[in-house]
């Protein structure tokens, strides 16, 4: 009777785990990401604002909410609002304002073909490492309107804002199909600099997809502990009225 | 007999202990739910301070802002308007020191303002919550009247302070909501000093 | 005339309060050795309730508009205080649903708990299985993702298979020519007030028919054929305290379940959550790899595994209906696993391993390797239901005890 119960579990589980198999074509890199690193994410936010805002908008994102929870704040737990305007805040606005950028709809579609799309959740969407990889792999390409194409999202609309700091690369492909990529024009950055900066902005759009995720690890440690007590007296208390049975 | 008796003791224990912890996981389950209905980021986006320029608004003029979805009265009274209003003689008035009325401290004088000439209130009849209409001419209601709001629903009466006249239904002066100066020109609605 | 004082004397002169607390819970005499499958019906209830409170605090901030519902979604997980614990609950509530029935189900197929006289027990389980998948199935077009759209635009457009009506069929559905915002405001009424009346009423139902019968056991012995002087059952002990208290055991240990997923894994590596429904609703591109939630994959293979698209709709639905005809189909006299003869342990432990390669098979992107092997486990699971009154008769059962063990 319990071998049987056992075995119909074990079939069931086993042949499920085979659900998880599902495997991606392409190669992609795993982002190291950390959205406890609140430094990262300040320095995620930045580059954001500076390289990517003007086109992207994170609408689902409030300046005054981001900041405090990427802990721009000072001894008192106040958000630094000075700090924030500056650095973070390109075209005005109130604090309380959601992260819109400056380019409309119909000038996104009529400059890019495709109107940038929004990012709030493109960390949940694309996941984490697609997005590491893709802010990688651009290379030199003058059959495309921006002079680059990409290996982890061909034909991608978007210029590689970020040529400054990687420099540009070029794309071959040996005998054995694999792809490589060869820098043939320095940029601001070493390769292992340009990683972090890219892994700062990652690790930032992972925060944004989803802002309570700290909160809600956290808050899980009190309630399974909570629960594994609980789960342990209610036992004794049943076992205790069983001894009646039988 | 007694093993069955203390059995019946652990029984009772145990029941009552899991009985209270699980009564305090349920009070703790029940915060999110409640929880959720305070105000939101965005509802607390929306009800931020409202910032207004009072730079062009006229003597004996009155401009209203909407804070909080309510209508906020900022007047201009002119020297005449401040002469009217503190000639009111206090027994006509239901509380002239606004001691029931809802006003910050810096609000609480004969005047009710920071700066004697600029009024901020609360645009809503304290009795049922009408916007009263602004009356600030001498005589304008009746021979006596000094100047003021009347809220037309049911006939309450507000001398250029904003304090209730005794004799109307509302209970109480109009409110002040908390305001500060940031310069000369510009008044913050909803941040007090 | 009960001449008692008390405040619980004076509501029973007006309403069964006692009678029903006796009758249901305090006097109910249930097997004694009721196991761990027989958790799952006690565990169904919660979810049940639990769906229903935290869908009713999510309907406080949610806009089943077609313009504002993925928005409202992100305000609830960013804005509403706790907004994003609400929303995980009920993700997660919706996978853990289904969990907790099939395991429910199975539960009746081990120990024979749809057999006379429990047929109508099973029977109104399985309405309510269906309302259950129809409630998932609105609940799931309500966040408007891609995955929410072109779901629900693949499995309307099914009907579109009937014939002659077909098209007017599908065109009712939606309330559009598309699947839209008109199609999102229906299923929104549908999902948050017509199915959850259904289903409390249908639970309800359920719990008095097996009341009047009383629940089966692992032995599949009828308790009520052996009473002692008093009338009582000589292996039932009353559900309260006994069967409370151990269900409350159940209900912890589940709940921890519950919060490892909700706090850890609410995604659950996108079976819970799939990425693509965090990407707004597009009616001009159709996502790389459209799936239904992983609850409905075994019927979703199915469907696929029939070339024909009519034909494809009725395997599937008879996949569903089949289960309504097993009391019938079962010619065993034996009701418990324990006591059956190799032939139905076989056939069901084939068709489980089957049922489960389907839903596997379902999520994956068809191959025609896949498609052959998804043909071949749908044989067996059909093979399971139409072959029953053969291999059920022939079968060698063992002698059932009178007593449970």
């Amino acid at each position: 009777m319990l071998k049987r119960n056992i075995l119909v579990f074990l079939y069931t589980i086993l042949f499920s785990s085979m659900a998880f198999s599902s495997g991606s074509s392409l190669d992609l890199d795993k982002a190291n990401v950390n959205v406890k690193d609140y430094a990262s994410l300040q320095r995620g936010a930045k580059i954001y604002m500076t390289t990517c805002a003007t086109c992207h908008s994170l609408k689902y994102v409030r300046y005054k909410e981001m900041a405090q929870q990427i802990e721009m704040v000072d001894s008192s737990g106040d958000i630094l609002v000075d700090v924030v305007k500056d650095g973070l805040m390109y075209s005005g606005g109130k604090i309380t304002d959601t992260i819109i950028s400056a380019l409309s709809k119909d000038d996104g579609d009529k400059w890019f073909g495709k109107s940038p799309p929004d990012l709030s959740l493109v960390a949940r969407c694309r996941g984490v490492d697609w997005l590491y990889t893709y802010l990688r792999t651009f290379y030199k390409d003058d059959s495309k309107i921006w002079g680059v194409n990409n290996i982890t999202f061909p034909d991608v609309a978007m210029p590689h804002v970020l040529l400054n700091y990687q420099g540009l690369k070029s794309v071959s492909e040996d005998s054995s199909h694999h792809v490589n990529l060869k820098l043939i024009q320095q940029g601001s950055l070493n390769e292992k600099e340009f990683d972090l900066m890219v892994l700062d902005l990652v690790n930032f759009l992972s925060y944004v997809g989803e802002p309570h995720q700290v909160e809600r690890r956290r808050l899980g440690i009190y309630v399974i502990f909570f629960l594994s007590v609980f789960l342990v007296i209610v036992y004794l208390m049943k076992r205790e009225y069983w001894k009646d049975v039988k | 007999m007694n093993s069955y008796k203390m059995n019946l003791n652990r029984r009772k224990f145990l029941t009552n202990t899991t009985a209270a912890v699980g009564g305090i996981g349920m009070a703790f389950a029940g915060v999110p739910f409640i929880g959720s209905w305070l105000p939101s980021a965005k509802a607390k986006a929306l009800g931020a301070p409202v910032e207004v320029d009072i730079s062009q608004i006229q003597e004996g003029q009155k401009i209203t802002v909407a804070w909080r979805g309510q209508p906020i009265f900022i007047i201009n009274r002119s020297q005449e308007n401040l002469n009217m209003a503190r000639s009111v003689s206090n027994e006509q008035l239901r509380d002239p020191n606004s001691n029931e009325s809802l006003q910050p401290e810096y609000a609480r004088n004969d005047v009710r303002s920071i700066k004697d000439n600029i009024l901020v209130l609360l645009g809503l009849c304290t009795h049922l919550g009408c916007v009263p209409l602004y009356k600030p001419k001498m005589g304008e209601l009746d021979s006596s009247w000094k100047g003021g709001f009347f809220c037309p629903c049911h006939g309450s009466k507000f001398d250029l302070s904003g304090r209730v006249f005794k004799g109307v239904p509302a209970p109480t002066n109009l409110s002040i909501p908390p305001h500060k100066y940031v310069g000369s020109s510009r008044l913050i609605i909803g941040e007090g000093a | 005339m009960d001449k008692e004082n008390t405040l619980i004397s004076w509501v029973d002169r007006r309403f069964p309060l006692t009678e029903l607390w006796e009758g249901h819970v305090a006097k109910y005499y249930a097997p004694k050795n009721l196991n761990f499958w027989y958790y799952f019906g006690a565990l169904s209830m919660v979810v049940l309730v639990l769906q229903i409170i935290t869908g009713i605090w999510l309907t406080m901030n949610y806009n089943p508009s077609a313009e504002g519902a993925f928005d409202s979604v992100e305000y609830i997980m960013r804005d509403v205080p706790f907004g994003w614990l609400l929303r995980y609950m009920h993700s997660t509530g919706a996978s853990f649903f289904f969990i907790v029935v099939y395991l429910h189900m199975l539960r009746a197929m081990l120990y024979g708990s749809y057999k006379k006289p429990r047929e109508l027990v099973w029977i109104i389980g399985l309405l309510i299985y269906l309302c259950l998948m129809m409630e998932a199935f609105f609940g799931y077009l309500l966040p408007w993702g891609q995955m929410s759209f072109w779901g629900a635009k693949v499995i309307t457009s099914l009907f579109g298979a009937v014939p002659f009506i077909g098209d007017w069929l599908m065109e009712i559905i939606r309330g559009d020519f598309n699947v839209s915002g008109v199609t999102l405001n229906r299923f929104f009424a549908l999902h948050v007030v017509a199915i959850p009346l259904i289903l409390l009423g249908l639970v309800g139902a359920h719990i008095i028919a097996l009341h009047e019968v009383g629940s089966n056991n692992p032995d599949g012995v009828e308790i009520k054929k052996l009473k002692n002087a008093e009338g009582i059952p000589k292996d039932g002990i009353a559900f309260h305290p006994y069967y409370t208290s151990k269900d409350a055991v159940g209900l912890v240990f589940f709940l921890i379940l519950f919060s490892l997923v909700i706090f850890y894994y609410p995604t659950m590596g996108g079976y819970f959550l799939e990425a693509p429904n965090f990407d707004p609703a597009n009616a001009l591109v159709t996502p790389e790899h459209i799936a239904p939630v992983w609850y409905f994959t075994p019927f979703y293979a199915i469907l696929r595994a029939v070339p024909d698209k009519l034909a494809g709709v009725i395997a599937m639905g008879v996949a569903v209906v089949i289960f309504f005809f097993l009391p019938w189909l079962d010619r065993s006299k034996v009701k418990s696993i324990r006591y059956r003869g190799p032939f139905y342990r076989i056939f069901l432990t084939l068709f489980i391993i089957s049922f489960v390669i389907l839903g596997w098979l379902g999520m994956e992107v068809p191959t025609p390797e896949k498609t052959l092997l998804a043909q071949i486990c749908s044989l067996i699971y059909f093979s399971f239901f139409f072959l029953m009154p053969i291999y059920t008769t022939l079968d060698k059962n063992k002698p059932v005890p009178e007593r449970l063990t």
